[in-house]
């Protein structure tokens, strides 16, 4: 098999690419933040409540891995 | 420069089933994980992965050789170390973006392109759970069941990797890089862990600690990465220029779903490299006296409050360590040190400031980060779980909660829905991620490898990729290595032009054939 080389030639290339963000968000105030989120995480409970009833013992039994790496 | 440098996330993912074979047992996961490859090439947009038989070239993979100077003898090798022999019943596909997905022992790993930033990284990351997703919805049309969950530990004693990669250049000692990123990948899962229900490798306590894998680690420097694993890893493998670069491999993270923990993760860490790199001595002093210990003591510890001992003598808690690598980074980065400036450097601060802003919340009030770090969040919903329906740390509707979170059905997965919801913040939009799907990084070989395998495919000429090299046809039939040693050549700057020059892979060939690129 006969061989090409690219070489890193390319300067440019390497400051192509992403924008360079600022993520940090906005400030919420945290009281109103965490009722919200504690009505989002209810509302996530009362969504699986029903299924975790019925059949968490066996999931969590029937959930076995070989190991990896 | 700053926290820009070539990086990139490998994930094994958890796999179940309730398949049965002919004879009624149920479908191995090397069968089953080996049928999630073959769907996303074969379920995905024409052109968006070679097809699962096609090839990787294993010609550059040196599983076996040590950092520090010496390779291991392939007869004393525990077998799943030998990752470059090709057994053809293991599927692997080459994806447009520039990403391998293929079956790693008994489960689908999706290795992400390399990119050169942590915003990149966890675009291509969130992307890795959509084509994983995908695969699924695949094979469920297929009415094959499978379901596929980002996460490190089955509870009951077995675990599976995410990887981290990180470009270092080979002048730095590996000893000392060894030495002075323990303290830091000890202490990373305060801002960084996914969270976990269960307290040792087989759950044997009941609990929740900040880490997936710190009951797994059992040596501070080492090769293995399946059995005495190291906090440390030292495969020597660097899949580019070996004289110039290391590949340095952190198996210690865990997979992770929340945005900014992801970001964090690589963000910090490649930031405590260039300190590193720029101003040792400003990491020196914290060397721990028991490394392994640490790193289970502050993962049992949500208060986060539990202090671990130096090798001085003096006491530290995990946020005092994970402030003191901060404190090195911005007194590095303040210095106007060249790799620490440029127009190359434009996340640096960005990092560091939302690093900073992590930490102080932690400090003050550790349920405040249940937007940003991803154990607050799984801590969080598990606890009002837990006060509603008056359930303890062993009952087995939290053990099931903890495995649902990673779930990578968006119909059922915690996370996911919690995403969704608003109230996991998000980095990257979607629509980004879904252009990461399909799309290679414009800025590292990633490109080239992407966009030959989206425009030409197997159809035409591509025969099998590595991450330093192409494998393509030439007009006579005979195959020839494109070699991309350098990580960041190959960019869509680079090689665009040629690509738009050429409908195949052969008359590609024949223009680099008569010129040197």
């Amino acid at each position: 098999m006969s061989q090409q080389h690219f070489e890193g030639r390319d300067r440019e290339s390497e400051r192509g690419g992403e924008p360079g963000p600022d993520p940090t968000p906005p400030p919420t105030a945290p009281a109103a933040q965490s009722a919200e989120r504690d009505a989002a995480l209810d509302s996530l409970l009362d969504e699986i409540d029903g299924v975790l009833e019925s059949n968490a013992t066996e999931f969590v039994h029937g959930f076995v891995q070989k190991g990896g790496e | 420069m700053g926290v820009r440098r070539v990086m990139g996330i490998e994930t094994e993912l958890g796999i179940t089933s309730t398949q049965l074979d002919p004879a009624g047992r149920p479908v191995t996961p090397m069968v089953l994980s080996g049928q999630v490859v073959r769907a996303y090439a074969a379920g995905a947009a024409p052109g968006a992965a070679l097809p699962s038989g096609a090839g990787w070239d294993y010609a550059d993979e040196t599983p076996l050789r040590d950092a520090r100077g010496f390779e291991m003898a392939r007869a004393l090798a525990d077998r799943s170390q030998l990752t470059d022999v090709e057994d053809p019943t293991i599927a692997t596909s080459v994806l447009s973006n520039g990403a391998r997905f293929y079956v790693d022992h008994a489960h689908p790993e999706y290795s992400s392109p390399e990119v050169t930033g942590p915003l990149a990284a966890v675009r291509y990351d969130r992307a890795g759970e959509e084509v994983a997703w995908g695969a699924v919805r695949t094979l469920a049309e297929e009415e094959l069941e499978v379901r596929l969950y980002k996460n490190n530990v089955d509870g009951k004693g077995a675990s599976y990797g995410t990887h981290e990669n990180y470009l270092v250049p080979r002048a730095v000692p590996f000893d000392r890089l060894a030495r002075l990123l323990i303290p830091f990948l000890v202490a990373r899962p305060v801002i960084a862990g996914a969270g976990r229900v269960g307290i040792g490798q087989a759950s044997e306590r009941p609990g929740f600690q900040l880490s997936q894998r710190a009951d797994y680690l059992e040596a501070e420097v080492g090769l293995e990465t399946t059995l005495r694993r190291p906090i440390v890893n030292t495969r020597d493998e660097p899949h580019a220029t070996p004289h110039l670069h290391r590949r340095l491999h952190v198996i210690v993270g865990d997979a992770t779903m929340a945005d900014v923990t992801t970001y964090l993760a690589l963000g910090s860490l490649s930031a405590v490299l260039r300190v590193v790199e720029t101003h040792p001595e400003l990491l020196e002093g914290m060397p721990l006296a028991h490394p392994v210990a640490a790193a289970q003591a502050i993962s049992h510890d949500p208060s986060l409050q539990v202090t671990v001992p130096l090798a001085d003598g003096r006491e530290m808690t995990g946020l005092d360590l994970v402030e003191a690598h901060l404190e090195a980074a911005e007194r590095a980065a303040a210095s106007g040190h060249e790799p620490w400036t440029g127009p190359e450097d434009s996340e640096t601060e960005g990092v560091l400031r939302r690093w900073r802003d992590v930490l102080d919340t932690l400090r003050r009030d550790p349920s405040q980060a249940a937007g940003q770090v991803e154990w607050v969040a799984k801590h969080q919903l598990l606890e009002r779980f837990r006060d509603r329906a008056g359930a303890g740390w062993d009952d087995p509707r939290i053990a099931a909660m903890d495995i649902q979170w990673h779930d990578l059905d968006p119909g059922r997965g915690l996370a996911r829905k919690l995403r969704a919801a608003g109230q996991l913040e998000r980095l990257v939009t979607p629509e980004e991620v879904a252009a990461a799907v399909t799309e290679p990084p414009p800025d590292t070989r990633a490109w080239f490898r992407g966009e030959a395998v989206r425009r030409y495919g197997a159809a035409g000429g591509v025969r099998a990729a590595s991450w330093d090299s192409v494998v393509l046809v030439d007009d006579r039939g005979g195959l020839r290595r494109v070699r991309m040693d350098e990580p960041t050549s190959g960019s869509r700057a680079a090689v665009a032009g040629l690509l738009d020059r050429h409908t195949s892979a052969a008359s590609l060939l024949s223009e680099l054939a008569s010129e040197d690129v």
